[in-house]
């Protein structure tokens, strides 16, 4: 333990740790820019810089660690001055367009500027005007908002390990940008958004489909269908005054009625959908000695991240499509049938917590209807705005059901939106399978929860599966390494690209905050606990759609329209 | 196809120094000696034997002046801008140079045969406002010298 004065405030705390998080223990919280938890500190913004008794300069207190008898002080008149100064020259070089920008109301540093006490900016800009990068179907940058404090660069090498954005250039030239300043859609990017969920300020967001949807809405001729992912109905509540863990199935549900989609299905019933062809996948690949150990596929982020890093390791892949792009080609081809509707009249709208989901759906291959078959992806943050701009008062909204088509859902398809959620959905049906005896206990615990990397062994009627389960591409790594090594001993590997799973997306309300993650997960395995049926199989429009239209798990029609192929795409 | 002459000479570092990420620099001042420029497969051949991401390579190469992607002229000239050579009006320098050769800072001429460029000191304060053209210095310049330097190489 070490003993030092924070504010005249004696305060112990263990050997290693920062002045910052110190501090907390004197009740300061210290105002910081580049730092974020969950990314290493950087000390580049200065911001948090705080006095030492004895030093002649101020120092980062995110990277300066404490020693015994130190005494610091973290608003002296030195300290304040310094932070007003360091906040006026950012404003100086950004743009003042806080009215029309996307982190209206969120933006850390117009909060800081406020909190900080700067009034006025004595400086011009000495900022050239940049081009947007709008190279990316899913994510768009402006160097002109960019303050350069490096939290997405941090993720995206650090905890994300796709590294392709980094500092270029010197100096007053400094921008964040890409390999030969390509741009994102060039370079190697997974289109995973955890840059966006970092950023302090607008100078990354998803590329809208707001106005394209709100078209369709408006078009009479249109016939406007609506799939919702698991995880939206764990976070949308965030955005529209709701606690955090709020589930707002119901009102999601009620809302996008509002908005005058014509028919609101849900995603969670095609997420059942990928679980019995996946599992039945698995149990081909088992026992008819396939490529093992079999990888998720649902998650697009990691799909475009395996085709560049790991293309050796494809045929793992589950040839699954994920549950969006397994319920695009069936609302133009089963919804359309059954409802008599002209497939080319349907515009088919998902609800994402994600936004490599808006690259997913511009897939080539992903025409399987005879149309594009999922046309506008929507982040949550992007429905958020749209019931907002509605003036739909979502709180008090009754609870509606999806319509059963192709909405009806059992709590393994909600699950799907938590780490370790598809796993514990595959085994249920997959145990179900092997032995034709139902999984007594459905609670998986072993692989649920935050850490980065979880496995079980499962005891499917005296055969022993191994699972693995990971979130985050640099976790993720961890497990390909070992497959590529020849030394995995898993059967069947979850990944999602997201730290969190689906919950933590880079479509979600801005946070990069695991313990909310967490929260937003365990929202899901409430429900699941909560609903009728929790097992894929036992969804009885998954019964129906196999009785009327697919006919068998992995069948001539399941193949043409649920399964897909992927593309080795290398390194740039 | 015989291999690119940068090969050999990053190979050669590659053999002494060993794979670390230490000898990038290294590796990327013999490339721009040897080809004149950093064309982007040596970008990803660095990546490869040293681990380091491509984004993080270029970075360093748009650090360092003298470093560039941009296959250069046969003379590259570069010019100084730090304040010394500033205080000495380089900047009517520059505007004598770009006149004559109808470029701009950063590019380079059509006939392939000049390339400008703006610099951070070059070491030349005493004789400020200084350039180099390849390796050679040039200082205490005038308009009228820096006219007939340029005169002399295109002729």
């Amino acid at each position: 333990m070490v003993t030092l004065t924070i504010d005249g405030e004696s305060v112990s705390i263990a050997e290693g740790t920062s002045i910052m998080d110190a501090a907390e223990q004197a009740h300061i919280h210290i105002p910081r820019l580049c730092y974020l938890e969950g990314l290493d500190a950087y000390g580049g913004c200065r911001l948090c810089a705080v006095e030492i008794e004895g030093e002649p300069r101020l120092a980062a207190s995110c990277m300066r660690q404490v020693s015994p008898g130190m005494k610091v002080l973290t608003h002296s008149p030195r300290v304040r001055k310094a932070r007003r100064m360091i906040v006026e020259l950012l404003l100086a070089n950004h743009p003042t367009e806080c009215f029309t920008c996307e982190r209206n109301q969120i933006c850390e540093l117009l909060k800081l500027a406020f909190e900080l006490g700067v009034t006025e900016v004595r400086f011009n800009s000495l900022k050239p005007v940049y081009e947007l990068d709008e190279t990316s179907s899913a994510i768009i940058r402006d160097s002109n908002k960019c303050i350069l404090c490096g939290r997405c660069v941090r993720v995206c090498h650090d905890v994300q390990t796709v590294s392709v954005i980094g500092f270029i250039n010197r100096g007053p030239d400094t921008i964040v940008s890409t390999l030969m300043e390509n741009g994102l859609g060039n370079v190697e990017c997974t289109n995973c958004g955890q840059c966006i969920q970092v950023c302090p300020v607008g100078a990354i967001k998803e590329r809208s489909a707001v106005d394209e949807v709100w078209a369709a809405l408006d078009d009479p001729t249109k016939h406007v269908v609506v799939q919702e992912a698991p995880a939206i109905r764990a976070a949308l509540g965030e955005e529209l005054g709701l606690s955090p863990g709020t589930l707002v199935a119901g009102r999601m549900h009620a809302a996008l009625r509002k908005l005058g989609f014509d028919a609101v299905f849900d995603t969670n019933f095609s997420a059942d959908l990928t679980i019995m062809e996946e599992a039945s996948e698995l149990v081909k690949r088992v026992t008819e000695g396939g490529v093992l150990p079999q990888i998720t596929s649902c998650s697009p982020g990691w799909i475009k991240f395996v085709e560049h890093f790991y293309p050796d390791l494809l045929p793992n892949v589950s040839s699954c499509k994920s549950p969006q792009q397994m319920f695009g080609p069936l609302a133009k081809t089963y919804y359309a049938e059954k409802g008599s509707i002209d497939p080319a009249k349907i515009v088919s709208v998902s609800i994402m917590p994600c936004t490599a989901k808006k690259f997913e759906a511009l897939r080539p291959e992903m025409t399987d209807s005879g149309f594009q078959d999922v046309d506008y992806v929507l982040t949550t943050r992007e429905l958020s705005r749209m019931i907002k701009e509605a003036g739909i008062n979502f709180a008090s909204l009754p609870d509606e059901p999806a319509s059963e088509l192709m909405g009806l859902y059992s709590g393994a398809g909600t699950i799907f939106g938590a780490t370790g959620g598809v796993m514990e959905a595959a085994l249920r049906t997959a145990y179900k399978l092997v032995t034709n005896k139902e999984l007594e206990n459905l609670d998986i615990l072993p692989v649920r929860g935050l850490n980065g990397i979880k496995t079980a062994t499962v005891d499917v009627d005296g055969l022993e599966v191994k699972v693995a389960v990971a979130h985050g591409l640099g976790n993720a790594r961890k497990l390909l390494d070992e497959v590529r090594a020849g030394k995995s001993p898993y059967h069947f590997i979850e990944i999602m690209a997201c730290p969190g799973g689906c919950v933590g997306g880079g479509g979600q309300p801005i946070s990069f905050d695991l313990a909310l993650r967490g929260t937003r997960g365990q929202t899901l395995y409430n429900e699941d606990k909560a609903l009728p049926y929790r097992r894929s199989h036992d969804n009885p429009s998954i019964k129906k759609i196999y009785q009327d239209y697919l006919e068998k798990p992995l069948g001539e029609k399941s193949h043409h329209l649920l399964h897909t192929k992927y593309t080795a795409r290398g390194m740039k | 196809m015989s291999a690119a002459p940068w090969k050999a000479k990053v190979d050669d570092i590659i053999t002494q120094q060993g794979r670390v990420k230490e000898v990038l620099l290294p590796c990327l001042g013999a490339i721009q000696e040897v080809s004149g420029y950093i064309p982007q497969p040596a970008i990803s051949y660095l990546q490869e034997c040293l681990d380091v991401p491509s984004v993080d390579i270029y970075g360093v190469i748009t650090f360092y002046g003298m470093l560039t992607t941009k296959q250069q002229g046969k003379y590259v000239i570069r010019l100084c801008n730090s304040l010394p050579c500033h205080l000495n009006k380089s900047e009517n320098i520059l505007r004598v140079v770009e006149r004559k050769l109808g470029i701009k800072a950063g590019e380079t001429s059509p006939d392939g045969k000049f390339t400008l460029e703006t610099v951070a000191c070059l070491g030349l304060c005493d004789k400020a406002p200084a350039m180099m053209i390849n390796d050679k210095s040039y200082g205490n310049l005038t308009e009228a010298t820096t006219q007939e330097i340029l005169a002399e190489l295109n002729g």
